[in-house]
């Protein structure tokens, strides 16, 4: 399996997976084993050791590769959420980006190339709430934001095979 | 699907959304900070999963970090007839990963339709763009191709501390 990280991180050329780090990455993205000693049942299913397992789990998460193991839940099951998006001339971008990163409600926030050009996830409590950090990031920024809430999924998170 | 989730749901996806400890008993880990036990977790947890209210439970990798730069969020502007009928068609495809109808917002936002692709480079993006386009029919429609250029921030989410179910027992009865 000829899987290669290429120009991750800063640039950096990392080595390539091993078979059991990708393994580990792939395999159990969904169903991860509800089980006492889930690392256990991982190891068991591929012929490894435990220690191993958690091992190799702890390094992709130091390297970056894995944020987290656990829950992705369904959009709007609990709290609420929205996609935001904003204009905002390049000479001010950095300062109304850094501004909107500084809400703890603001999970995702990206530039994309577009003249809408600052584009964040609001996730909080209630729809009251999202709409709240919204007001105040307009108000602070004096930019306009594009609230584009999910009216209707097609496809939820699945996990992302890497090949 | 009805999802009902009870405070102890709700207390569970708190304490789990920066995840499981990598611990060879990480569900006893989270059981004692909530005061529950082992078995209670995975039951819910079980319970969670069934009824729809995770998309999933497992490993949340990073594409970024894994090699896929080329991010690309996709928009068509599709009458709202054929939105649902183009926005299956996207979902079945291998390289969309996410795909969603949200609101237009005119003057400054006409599109409705939304996918996101992943990709190694731009060019490939680029092809898988077109191919979505023609299989999803929406060739005829206006569309742009967003790739992020910077990441300000990534991380999973934070619900809040007073976070509710968007339906609750009490709600459902009434």
């Amino acid at each position: 399996m000829a899987a290669t990280a290429r120009q991750i991180g800063n640039g950096v050329e990392k080595r390539a997976l091993s078979p059991l780090e990708l393994a580990l990455l792939n395999d159990f993205q969904r169903d991860f084993p509800l089980d006492p000693q889930p690392f256990a049942r991982i190891a068991e299913a591929l012929g490894v050791g435990e220690d191993e397992v958690l091992a190799v789990y702890r390094d992709l998460m130091e390297r970056g590769l894995v944020k987290r193991v656990g829950p992705v839940v369904r959009p709007h099951r609990l709290g609420w959420s929205t996609l935001a998006a904003m204009s905002v001339p390049p000479e001010r971008l950095a300062e109304v980006a850094d501004l909107v990163t500084g809400y703890d409600e603001v999970n995702h926030n990206y530039e994309r190339e577009h003249a809408v050009n600052l584009w964040f996830v609001v996730t909080a409590a209630s729809r009251q709430d999202v709409m709240e950090v919204l007001a105040d990031i307009a108000c602070r920024s004096g930019f306009e934001v594009l609230d584009l809430p999910l009216e209707r999924p097609y496809r939820v998170d699945l996990g992302f095979p890497i090949s | 699907m009805s999802a009902y989730l009870t405070d102890l749901d709700v207390r569970l996806l708190t304490v789990l959304q920066d995840g499981l400890p990598l611990a060879v008993r990480p569900y006893a880990r989270v059981a004692a900070q909530l005061g529950i036990g082992e078995d209670e977790v995975l039951e819910r947890l079980a319970v969670l999963q069934e009824n729809g209210t995770l998309s999933r439970f497992g490993v949340v990798v990073s594409h970024r970090e894994l090699g896929y730069r080329a991010n690309a969020m996709v928009v068509w502007d599709v009458p709202g007839e054929r939105a649902d009928d183009c926005g299956r068609r996207l979902a079945g495809l291998p390289f969309v990963t996410l795909s969603y109808r949200r609101p237009r917002r005119l003057p400054a936002w006409p599109y409705n339709l939304f996918a996101m692709i992943h990709g190694k480079d731009r060019r490939q993006v680029l092809d898988e763009v077109e191919i979505a386009t023609r299989e999803a029919g929406l060739a005829g429609c206006d569309r742009a191709v967003l790739f992020s250029l910077r990441c300000f921030k990534q991380r999973g989410a934070r619900y809040g501390s007073g976070a509710r179910p968007a339906r609750t027992l009490g709600e459902a009865a009434a």
